[in-house]
């Protein structure tokens, strides 16, 4: 079975606490607060004042320049408030608040239940509708998903390869979405490989989830969806992450940045994402929702809900309920989520769960020397070197940082997870990481004058 | 009691494999051979090793506390195989004082001046085994009280190299078992190679080092009896492998983690460096066993070899 060519590990998925839940639909907040960046690129202006109506689906936040994302309201209501908010990492973020009245829909919004496959639309009438319909990439990095499917001059895309991987533990939405939205995402598939004008799509998921592989071959097959590959892959961390998946998908690696993934012919786009297309293309609905895992060990119960975006975290756990004592609640899994310090902060486009871990789960282990014995460069996907490059950040050796490839890294976790030391070998590359990509950049600036 | 949110960046889980139960495996899979030579040399060995690896522990505790004054590692038990390897080089009948005075330079000059575990340029044990060595070279080559029907006074290495023993007398299965003179720990190859299995299995180690380095012995000893042919084409290379140092050598000194190469590719070189060099020394040289001698200038090598042997940066070819 394939795989990534080098490095990763193999953690525990824990999986089994939230996968048999089926995707429920989480009754609808009072109030939202939907904030004005929910992507990379540029913050959306807001387009909307204190005291305007809207309604569900209606935008409210545009999208400035091309690499940036529009905003809709989750809900129907008022406005009653533009203003700054702290988000789940406790920034200040622009937001704007709506009071919900009822859930009223904008009128071009088709709300019916049936399947529409076909698609006759070109490749630029479908990216540009994905980009009214502000969708981001739903497995976490929220990269505008029109900026992606944009081949640049030049560059022709050969395979569009779906991330089903999952390859976070505990996280099961993309798994319940396979399971039960399977046609959605092989119509959506077919509109993506009409996007980007490929003959070829490979959906690879992770042999933990053999089910969703036979159902979405089972789907597949029934209704004659072609070529369109179902690959299983074999269980190994960080295997969703796209240059990994690329690899053991296609075996093609893509080469060191600056490099995109279409250097390689492939496009690489997340299944839930992949609904989101569907539901964009063919329904006219923009991204106002998604499907959330409530997850962890110590919760009462665990849910994948269909949420609306703006719903304050607080409410995703009023049936879990939260546990007592030191938790650490993360926004996405235990290897790349990031930590949520305040649960009145609303739930955003790239957030696949909240995992909730206990403070003897997530503690971190006493700090001893570096032994050298070499584990993190075995665990690294990319081939580096973590011990040193985390030496170096510590040193805040810039340069020699830049030499040993600091801006290669994806932060997967691997090296700190396995280090006997516990080391926190990433919060140093991470910082090495940030402060060379910045230097790049000036030197960029400098040389442009 | 209510409900407290903490933070820090991720990962939030950590794989669970500490520094002390690597340690702890080392320690383990060093057992079989310390039964082997508890069981044919006596209980001594087990008094020469208790003393080793208590003054082992104690001297890094004083030097950390008091010297240093900072917080002690001693239980993360690096100094216990420390203390366990230098056992292993010593012959049996050394007396306590010198075995303490091993440990003292093993772990003061080897390991402590350099900033203790993972920063030691060579390995400590051995540090403290080529000390003993030059310092006390009698005693540290006295083998008298050694197996009593073994050809007494010397090891097989020095008796093969002085002639005094031909290859066809040898009993190649009394060598497997530890039936012969030597340091403490390594003989019994037997019992050394069910340790690295042991370690492998665990992944404490993994193949490269010890196969580099005992593929090498035997490659380099084939092309040296070829000239011979007969019967010592398939002694001689079998004997290097048996005899002296190879295993406890090959298994457990030259695969510490912080004086050998990080990359699988660096661990070869590596390991056919130690092979060239014991091998050279053992024909050629003045000394009948060259395996520390060997891991000792490989170790030196190491942070070259770490410079030029890089992992492969994804996506280059």
């Amino acid at each position: 079975m394939r795989t990534f060519p080098i490095g990763g590990i193999h953690p525990h998925d824990n999986k089994e606490w939230s996968k048999d839940q089926a995707i429920e639909r989480l009754e609808l907040p009072d109030k939202v607060a939907i904030p004005m960046i929910q992507h990379i690129g540029a913050p959306s202006t807001p387009v909307v004042k204190k005291g305007d109506k809207v309604l569900t689906g209606q935008l409210i936040g545009q999208s400035v320049g091309f690499v940036s994302a529009n905003i809709h309201s989750s809900v129907s209501g008022t406005v009653v408030d533009v203003d700054g908010y702290a988000n789940g990492q406790g920034q200040r973020r622009l937001m704007v608040v709506i009071k919900r009245e009822g859930d009223e829909w904008v009128e071009s919004i088709d709300r019916s239940p049936e399947l529409k496959r076909e698609c006759t639309l070109s490749s630029e009438e479908i990216i540009a509708k994905i980009k009214d319909a502000g969708i981001v990439g739903l497995g976490g990095a929220q990269f505008p998903t029109h900026v992606k499917l944009t081949i640049p001059d030049g560059q022709k895309a050969e395979v569009l390869v779906i991330n089903g991987v999952e390859c976070e533990p505990y996280l099961t939405s993309d798994y319940r979405n396979m399971l039960e939205r399977a046609e959605e995402i092989l119509t959506g598939v077919e509109i993506l490989m009409r996007a980007v004008k490929v003959e070829r799509a490979v959906i690879g998921v992770e042999n933990n989830k053999p089910d969703a592989v036979a159902h979405l071959r089972e789907v597949a097959q029934k209704n004659n969806y072609k070529n369109i590959e179902i690959l299983p892959l074999k269980v190994r961390y960080p295997q969703g992450g796209e240059k990994q998946l690329i690899a053991a998908a296609t075996g093609r690696q893509v080469p060191p940045p600056p490099a995109l993934p279409i250097s390689v012919g492939a496009v690489v786009c997340n299944v839930s994402t992949t609904i989101a297309v569907y539901e964009a293309v063919q329904k006219n609905k923009p991204l106002i929702e998604r499907v959330v895992t409530i997850t962890g060990k110590d919760l009462k119960s665990t849910h994948n809900y269909l949420a609306r975006f703006g719903t304050p975290v607080s409410r995703l756990f009023e049936l879990a309920g939260l546990p007592e004592g030191d938790v650490k609640l993360l926004n996405g899994g235990p290897m790349m989520g990031r930590a949520i310090v305040d649960i009145t902060a609303p739930l955003i486009k790239g957030c696949s769960g909240i995992t909730v871990l206990s403070g003897k789960e997530a503690a971190r282990g006493k700090e001893l020397s570096c032994i050298k014995c070499g584990k993190c460069v075995e665990a690294c996907p990319m081939g580096l070197e973590p011990y040193l490059l985390s030496k170096l950040g510590k040193l805040q050796k810039w340069d020699m940082a830049e030499e040993h490839y600091a801006t290669d890294c994806i932060e997967c976790g691997c090296c700190s997870y396995t280090c006997p030391s516990y080391l926190p070998l990433l919060d140093y590359i991470r910082i090495a990481k940030q402060t060379v990509m910045t230097n790049i950049r000036a030197r960029a600036a400098a040389n442009k004058k | 009691m209510q409900t407290r949110l903490f933070a820090a960046p991720s990962p939030h889980i950590h794989g669970g494999e500490k520094t002390q139960q690597i340690m702890g495996d080392v320690i383990l899979a060093l057992v079989p051979a310390l039964a082997v030579s508890c069981y044919v040399l006596g209980w001594r060995v087990f008094m020469i090793t208790a003393i080793s690896v208590a003054s082992a522990l104690l001297f890094e505790y004083l030097i950390q506390r008091f010297l240093l004054k900072g917080r002690t590692t001693i239980g993360d038990l690096s100094a216990v195989v420390t203390g366990m390897l230098l056992a292993f080089n010593l012959p049996v009948g050394i007396p306590w004082w010198i075995v303490v005075i091993g440990s003292l330079v093993a772990i003061g000059i080897g390991k402590m001046t350099f900033g203790g575990l993972g920063c030691n340029p060579f390995n400590p044990a051995l540090t403290g085994r080529i000390f003993l060595l030059i310092a006390y070279p009698v005693q540290m080559t006295d083998w008298t009280t050694s197996v009593p029907d073994a050809i007494s006074g010397s090891t097989m290495l020095a008796n093969v190299k002085a002639g005094a023993l031909s290859l066809s007398e040898l009993d190649f299965v009394s060598l497997l078992g530890g039936h012969m003179n030597g340091s403490m720990g390594e003989i019994g190859a037997l019992a050394l190679i069910l340790g690295g299995v042991y370690l492998l299995v665990r992944r404490v180690i993994t193949w490269h080092i010890p196969v580099a380095v005992l593929g090498t012995m035997a490659i380099f000893g084939l092309s040296v009896a070829i000239p011979d042919g007969g019967a010592t084409l398939w002694q001689l290379p079998l004997f290097h492998l048996l005899a002296g140092g190879a295993m406890l050598g090959a298994i457990f000194m030259a695969t510490d983690y912080s004086t050998s190469p990080m990359t699988h590719k660096g661990m070869i070189i590596y390991g056919v460096g130690i092979g060239v060099i014991t091998m050279v020394i053992r024909l050629w040289g003045a000394y009948p066993e060259g395996m520390s001698f060997a891991i000792f200038i490989m170790n030196a090598a190491t942070p070259l070899i770490n410079k030029y042997c890089r992992p492969k940066r994804f996506g280059t070819k």
